[in-house]
């Protein structure tokens, strides 16, 4: 009876941690185009890395939304409307975040740059910062009354679990945005993102590593703990990884980080997908938010066809951009000017006699 | 005002500003793609210049609908917490699908595009556009099923008060769904028509004011080159004259395409929602007759009011029923069965909060449903009798040099979007005061409803929408400044805006590194595109 229900609970869960994944990395290059780039070329250099795959990563969060929606109708309602304030945040964020990738070099203007250059910084933060705290929320509880509204006023979601979960997605992005350039740039930018890696790796790490413990604390279950023991392992991995220049096997003791550890998270909240802090009667589980078998077997083929339809036609795009880009690459923006004639050549005589 | 109103105002005006974008996306892509196939097919370069010029904007378009499409998805959950309750066993379902099977296709495939130039073999970064084209398509078949369910909800029982789908069959292929389908893809083919015959009629103009274009005494265009224009040679006439040309059959297409599909919508509508209907005309007495102009006070809402100037007897039983002497029910007739069917008072319910047992009003806002209609019709109409008249006066391969018809050209983009505009205010508004509307008739399935007083989130307060609305409106209406802005810098540079080469021949990234062949295959290390 509950096989379907668990079964996209499982689903959920790898919507989520592929846009991680995923994600991840391009919210973390976002975030270093202030912090991490020197100057124009390298800002080009880290926005281009992201380019022809920024979007379709971030397609895995409509689609988790979509998906939420369609098979824990009531988790989605409920997730949603109790963080109002946060998501508006977050989709203000995506919005300038999207915008500027595709503006930011349509205007030759320093101001111009400089304003997209924050949108993308500031955006990718905020958006890594509010998905991460709106993550966390949903595995720690938000104070819900039995309807599974959020009762307290629009900032009763508040805990240090949000401000957690909030710095745990950050510091994953950018940790995995460092790992990815050392994977994907060559020259200066490269051997800067090892660096990065190697001296930020514990810290960054850290905020997840506690989410996971205090979900785990308050859950107790020994496949969560075992799951946080094997992340720790592929931390330290992608740490001699990268110390070693092995950069894809960073890159990817990196990812193995985020999906053990998301794995340790929603495994110990489980069957709850959103607890009540006010009556544990009221809490969320995958059961009483679901959809009915009907909706969920018809989503099940869906899922079948679709998921490996998208992981095959997304590896095939990072196969086709693969290589290895560094500032040399980069062809010289070009500017252009309206194509009309000088003020003077306006009058009637001009024309006949420009057809001549 | 209540939560309710702002959250109702908030998804009026993020959905219809998200809709300025849509139909430009879907219409432009499909336009950009029959260019680019036409130019592997002729090797002629025009068409490549045309792509990579309409690919350009259609990019800085599409990017917006991209950004703004996502506040769509989030905003059921956070504003309208007890409608995705409600409905999520059906409407989630086409949601999720609309993200797994279109936008992924969309977005991956469009990225490849973007980037592919040179990189990609080129049959297949062809391949690319055509499979995004069609992954913006399939997003508009399975949004309109999810929103057709909430006209005609079709394909579910009620269970403990939710409806549960039972035949998904009945969901993807409500009759609604498929009708507005075909209506909202001609109407993006409109938009997309009338913005490549305003745009190309611009730079016609520009071409004969700048004396680079001439007609000799019958009035045939003798095309020219300008030496000091980077760009401005003699296929850059080509470029435009076709773009116009295509961009006008388009819209023409597009219109009678429309019509026809808003016919049989407007039959459906008659059967599955009478009310919206008879709103539309302000019709609230039964008859046969269709308004062509009703005046009084249309938003007194007892009907008491409206003066009907001039009526064409017969034409509403027509557009209803295909025959001139049916009466079709006017508002009057409609009200008291909707009362005895769903009630006269909203129920005493914490959920309609101070509404609650308040007496329910039928009819929609008249003013909205009356003029919506014939905003949409008339603003269609228009557009696809400009476009034939554009046909004529560009027959002899150029434009007039007169600047009002130019400024009219261009002023004309606009009326399609405001018929699209139109159109989904007035179907929305139509269907109040349900969020999910009955259908009276035996088509629907009974009692399946939804009153929109009852969908708001009720942990949600007014506050937080009027922080919403204010912070997402301010956003919207400065991105549209800038999108508009950027719009015109690519127009007003011509061709040379997306291909910087033309403007340097022979240097790097020009015509000879086979970029300009539809063979020419690069997949060097140097990116042809980059950011």
């Amino acid at each position: 009876m509950d096989f379907l229900p668990t079964l996209w609970f499982i689903l959920i869960a790898v919507l989520w941690t592929g846009y991680l994944f995923l994600e991840g990395f391009d919210l973390g290059v976002g975030m270093l185009m202030k912090t991490f780039a020197r100057d124009e070329k390298e800002r080009r250099l880290l926005l281009n890395t992201v380019g022809p795959v920024w979007d379709g990563n971030e397609v895995w969060l409509i689609t988790a939304g979509g998906a939420t929606f369609a098979a824990f109708p009531f988790w989605y309602a409920s997730l949603f409307s109790s963080l109002y304030i946060p998501l508006v945040f977050v989709l203000l964020a995506l919005i300038f975040r999207a915008v500027a990738f595709e503006y930011r070099g349509k205007v030759h203007s320093d101001i111009w740059r400089r304003t997209w250059d924050w949108a993308i910084a500031v955006g990718s933060f905020v958006a890594a910062f509010g998905i991460g705290a709106m993550l966390a929320l949903t595995t720690t509880g938000l104070p819900l009354n039995a309807n599974g509204d959020r009762v307290g006023g629009p900032f009763a979601w508040f805990t240090w679990y949000a401000v957690l979960g909030g710095l745990a997605l950050v510091g994953f992005c950018l940790l995995q945005a460092g790992a990815f350039l050392a994977l994907k740039t060559d020259g200066a930018v490269r051997h800067r993102a090892r660096r990065l890696v190697g001296r930020w790796l514990v810290p960054a790490l850290l905020p997840m590593a506690a989410w996971a413990i205090a979900v785990a604390l308050q859950n107790g279950k020994a496949f969560s703990w075992a799951l946080i023991a094997a992340a720790v392992l592929a931390a330290a991995a992608a740490w001699l990884a990268n110390r070693k220049d092995r950069e894809g096997l960073s890159f990817l003791s990196l990812g193995a980080f985020l999906v053990l550890g998301s794995t340790a998270i929603f495994s110990a909240t489980f069957p709850v997908v959103l607890p009540s802090t006010l009556n544990s009667a009221w809490n969320l589980t995958v059961t009483n938010a679901s959809s009915s078998a009907y909706t969920l077997g018809l989503m099940t083929i869906v899922a079948a066809v679709g998921v490996p339809l998208v992981l095959a036609y997304q590896a095939w795009t990072y196969w086709i951009f693969r290589k290895r880009i560094s500032i040399t690459h980069l062809p010289d923006p070009h500017d252009f000017a309206p194509a009309v004639g000088p003020a003077s050549a306006t009058g009637k005589g001009v024309a006949a006699a420009g057809g001549a | 005002m209540e939560a309710l109103d702002i959250a109702r105002w908030q998804f009026g005006i993020v959905t219809v500003y998200h809709f300025l974008m849509v139909p430009l996306t879907i219409g432009l892509g499909a336009l950009v793609a029959i260019l680019q196939t036409t130019w592997h097919r002729t090797g002629r370069e025009e068409y490549l210049r045309a792509t990579k010029f309409w690919g350009k904007l259609f990019l800085i378009n599409f990017i917006m609908g991209v950004a703004t499409g996502i506040v769509q998805e989030f905003q059921f959950g956070m504003a309208w917490s007890e409608y995705s309750r409600f409905v999520g066993d059906v409407f989630g379902a086409p949601l999720a699908m609309e993200s797994l099977l279109a936008f992924f296709v969309e977005s991956t495939f469009l990225g490849l595009w973007i980037f592919g130039w040179k990189r990609l073999p080129a049959k297949i970064h062809l391949a690319c556009l055509w499979i995004a084209v069609c992954g913006s398509i399939l997003s508009a078949y399975f949004i309109l099923v999810a929103n057709s369910w909430m006209q005609h909800p079709v394909g579910v029982r009620m269970v403990n008060g939710h409806p549960q789908m039972v035949d998904a069959w009945a969901v993807f292929t409500n009759n609604t769904a498929l009708v507005a389908f075909f209506h909202t893809i001609t109407g993006a083919l409109a938009v997309a028509g009338g913005f490549l015959l305003g745009i190309a009629w611009y730079h016609l103009w520009r071409r004969r004011r700048d004396g680079i274009d001439t007609v000799d005494a019958r009035g045939h265009v003798i095309v020219g080159e300008s030496a000091t224009i980077p760009g401005r040679d003699k296929r850059d006439h080509a470029v435009w004259i076709k773009s116009l040309r295509i961009g006008a059959v388009v819209a023409m297409i597009a219109f009678a395409g429309s019509a026809v599909s808003g016919d049989l919508s407007g039959k459906l509508m008659f059967e599955q929602q009478p009310m919206k209907m008879a709103a539309a005309e302000a019709a609230c007495h039964d008859g046969t007759s269709f308004s062509v102009l009703s005046v009084g006070d249309l938003s007194s809402r007892d009907c008491s009011k409206v003066v009907a100037v001039m009526e064409i007897p017969g034409l509403l039983s027509f557009l209803a029923h295909n025959d001139f002497t049916t009466d079709i029910k006017g508002v009057n007739t409609l009200v008291p069965e909707y009362q005895a069917k769903y009630g006269k008072y909203l129920p005493d319910d914490p959920l309609y909060g101070t509404r609650a047992g308040q007496e329910i009003n039928y009819v929609p806002v008249m003013p909205v449903t009356y003029w919506g209609f014939r905003m949409m019709i008339g603003f269609g109409g228009l557009a696809a009798l400009a476009a034939a008249v554009a046909l004529w006066i560009t027959r002899k391969g150029t434009v007039p040099q007169a600047k009002w018809l130019m400024r009219l050209a261009l002023f004309g983009i606009l009326a399609p979007f405001g018929a699209n505009a139109a159109g989904w205010i007035f179907t929305e508004m139509g269907r109040q005061p349900f969020v999910v509307a009955p259908n009276p008739s035996m088509s629907g399935v009974d009692q399946v409803f939804m009153f929109t007083a009852a969908a708001v989130s009720p942990g949600v307060s007014a506050g937080e929408m009027v922080f919403s609305l204010a912070s997402l409106a301010t956003v919207y209406a400065v991105l549209l400044v800038v999108e508009v802005v950027l719009l015109v810098k690519y127009i007003r540079g011509g061709t040379v805006s997306a291909m910087p080469e033309l403007a340097h021949p022979g240097g790097p990234g020009g015509k000879d590194d086979g970029g300009t062949h539809p063979g020419g295959e690069g997949g060097g290390d140097v990116l042809a595109f980059a950011y």
